[in-house]
């Protein structure tokens, strides 16, 4: 089995929903707490195992907003594991999950270094690494009903732009959906061969915008009076 | 980077221990240079083993959960940081037996103490390596990806190695040409391929922000990091000095650490008293804890990208793309924006 997520760049609205329903599932799952430093203060912050970044792809008029959450891509060739000296940081056989025995690690920040993405976050309180689990307390709860054995951030999105499944089945959804809709990884040059996978936005018919605004006279002396007031 | 201050003093200090211990193995075991007191050989010996062991208590001055430090020999397999600390402590009994044939049989030991005592100075150039693979095997980081990393460790070990073992022997009275001669050797040979080093980096290329986000076609700008604050990325990977911090620090790498002691050597080939040789190894030491702060404030983390940089190169003149209006989102000098996650795209410009 190889676990991962499939996240669709094209649906997604970066309401940073899967980050929160992380951090609240996860917060007080197997690798929890995940600390926050000063959340009452001037600059709170702490740590997340998924964040949401937002980018502007492409230049006027044929650009797009494109929101990325990135949590741990659970790599084929994961470094991190590798680079740990204390052997904390493994990745499991069966499932290809990467996890961090925090009995064992040393806080010494090796495997953060290695890791491209930006999935590991250091808990400075506990000075343990920490990371995503893709909810593995979660998805093999056999209390839960099996609609809800999916990661927290899979099941609150509300675009419905994250996907969970195997990839090393051809018929899963996951697979599908790579297969035909042009899966893309990051950053693939260095080697690591993350699991998860992104859906490039769809190719769209581009919105006309030169009818927007007709060059009629009230608009030209309007144009010209804004640009003479200073504001 | 982020410079750990107990690294630089880790690397820095061990380093020229370890330096320390391989020319006095050289000068002693392989029979270069005058004959050596018992009391010579000791203070060597001893000053090796402190700057050692001092080196390495600072090591684990960084580790948030210093209880479990004694894992890390747990991962020799894959892990060159386990490496690193398996030889390191493998070292000291070969070291440690050869200090005791010393400490009884002066300076003419037998084969046993002798045999240790190249072992162990073969491990020192081992640990040096390992130290120096620690970071030359990280593919995230381009200016640390390369063979020059441990080449660099291995030599800087050495060169500070060799001005301290010149500055102990004048204590003795027994400070030769061939003493100062090593020295200025090793100090040319560090400080040419530590150039060598500072010429590639300014030109390496690696992943940018197309290749980060996937779009590679496209020109891709940073509009929003999701965060208001500081992150443990941003604290890690976000440091970024002025480059004229950098220069200036450069400079003092070259000066202090090369310039300098050769100078002092030169002078002390010509007539000088030798006793200055304890400015060249102090002067040394300096410049080459200057070079440990670069080596990590140089080092420019993938991570970054997706932050709003748009290549991980030490380059300020980065290939501009797309409007120049948002000129701001390309500027990697700009420390404060890319800490803050300010998004100047988004903000009106």
């Amino acid at each position: 089995m190889r676990l991962g997520l499939v996240i669709d760049m094209d649906t997604c609205v970066g309401c940073h929903a899967c980050a929160v329903a992380c951090k609240q599932w996860n917060t007080s799952g197997t690798t929890g707490a995940l600390t926050d430093y000063r959340p009452y203060g001037e600059d709170p912050s702490g740590v997340w195992f998924n964040r949401v970044r937002h980018y502007e792809v492409g230049d006027y008029p044929n650009n797009k907003t494109v929101n990325i959450p990135m949590s741990c891509m659970h790599c084929q060739h994961a470094d991190c594991v590798n680079v740990c000296p204390t052997g904390a940081s493994y990745k499991r056989p069966e499932d290809g999950i990467v996890l961090v025995d925090q009995d064992k690690c040393m806080g010494c920040n090796y495997c953060a270094w290695a890791c491209p993405y930006g999935a590991r976050e250091l808990d400075r309180e506990d000075g343990v690494m920490k990371k995503c689990t893709l909810c593995v307390d979660r998805i093999y709860d056999e209390a839960l009903p099996p609609e809800e054995r999916q990661p927290a951030c899979v099941i609150t999105c509300p675009a419905h732009a994250r996907f969970f499944g195997d990839f090393d089945d051809d018929n899963s959804e996951v697979s599908r959906l790579v297969r035909e809709r042009g899966g893309v990884k990051q950053m693939p040059e260095l080697g690591y061969k993350p699991v998860n996978t992104y859906l490039p936005p769809r190719i769209t018919r581009p919105i006309p915008i030169d009818d927007v605004r007709a060059n009629r006279l009230v608009s030209s002396v309007k144009d010209w009076v804004n640009k003479m007031v200073a504001r | 980077m982020h410079p750990a201050f107990s690294v630089i003093l880790f690397t820095v200090i061990s380093g020229a221990g370890y330096g320390l211990f391989i020319l006095l193995a050289a000068f002693h075991l392989a029979g270069i240079g005058p004959a050596m007191s018992h009391g010579e050989l000791l203070a060597h010996g001893v000053a090796s083993l402190g700057l050692i062991t001092l080196g390495l208590v600072f090591s684990t001055g960084h580790l948030a959960n210093k209880k479990n430090a004694w894992r890390s020999f747990m991962r020799f397999k894959t892990s060159w940081l386990s490496r690193e600390a398996v030889f390191a402590v493998l070292f000291y009994p070969f070291a440690g037996i050869y200090g005791l044939g010393v400490l009884l049989q002066g300076a003419a030991i037998g084969p046993l103490p002798a045999m240790a005592g190249l072992i162990a100075a073969v491990l020192a150039v081992i640990t040096l390596f390992s130290t120096g693979m620690i970071y030359g095997c990280l593919k995230t980081i381009r200016q640390w990806n390369t063979a020059l990393t441990p080449a660099n460790y291995i030599m800087l070990g050495i060169a500070t190695g060799t001005t301290l073992f010149a500055a102990i022997a004048t204590v003795f009275g027994n400070a030769t040409a061939m003493h100062a001669g090593v020295a200025m050797v090793a100090l040319v040979s560090a400080a040419v391929l530590k150039a060598i080093y500072y010429f590639w980096i300014s030109r390496v290329n690696g992943p940018t922000i197309n290749t980060a986000t996937t779009f590679n076609r496209a020109t891709v700008r940073l509009l929003d990091t999701g965060h208001t604050a500081g992150t443990f990325l941003t604290d890690e990977f976000g440091y970024d000095p002025r480059k004229d911090t950098i220069d200036n620090v450069k400079m003092g790498v070259f000066l202090l650490g090369f310039v300098a002691p050769v100078l002092v050597f030169a002078s002390i080939l010509s007539g000088a008293p030798a006793g200055i040789a304890w400015l060249a190894a102090v002067s040394s030491l300096i410049g080459i804890g200057m070079e440990r702060w670069l080596f990590f404030a140089e080092a420019k983390h993938v991570v970054r990208l997706y932050h709003g940089a748009q290549t991980c190169t030490n380059s300020l003149a980065e290939p501009a793309r797309g409007r120049t209006s948002v000129a701001p989102v390309t500027d990697p000098t700009d420390a404060r924006r890319w800490e803050l996650g300010d998004t100047p795209g988004g903000s009106g410009s």
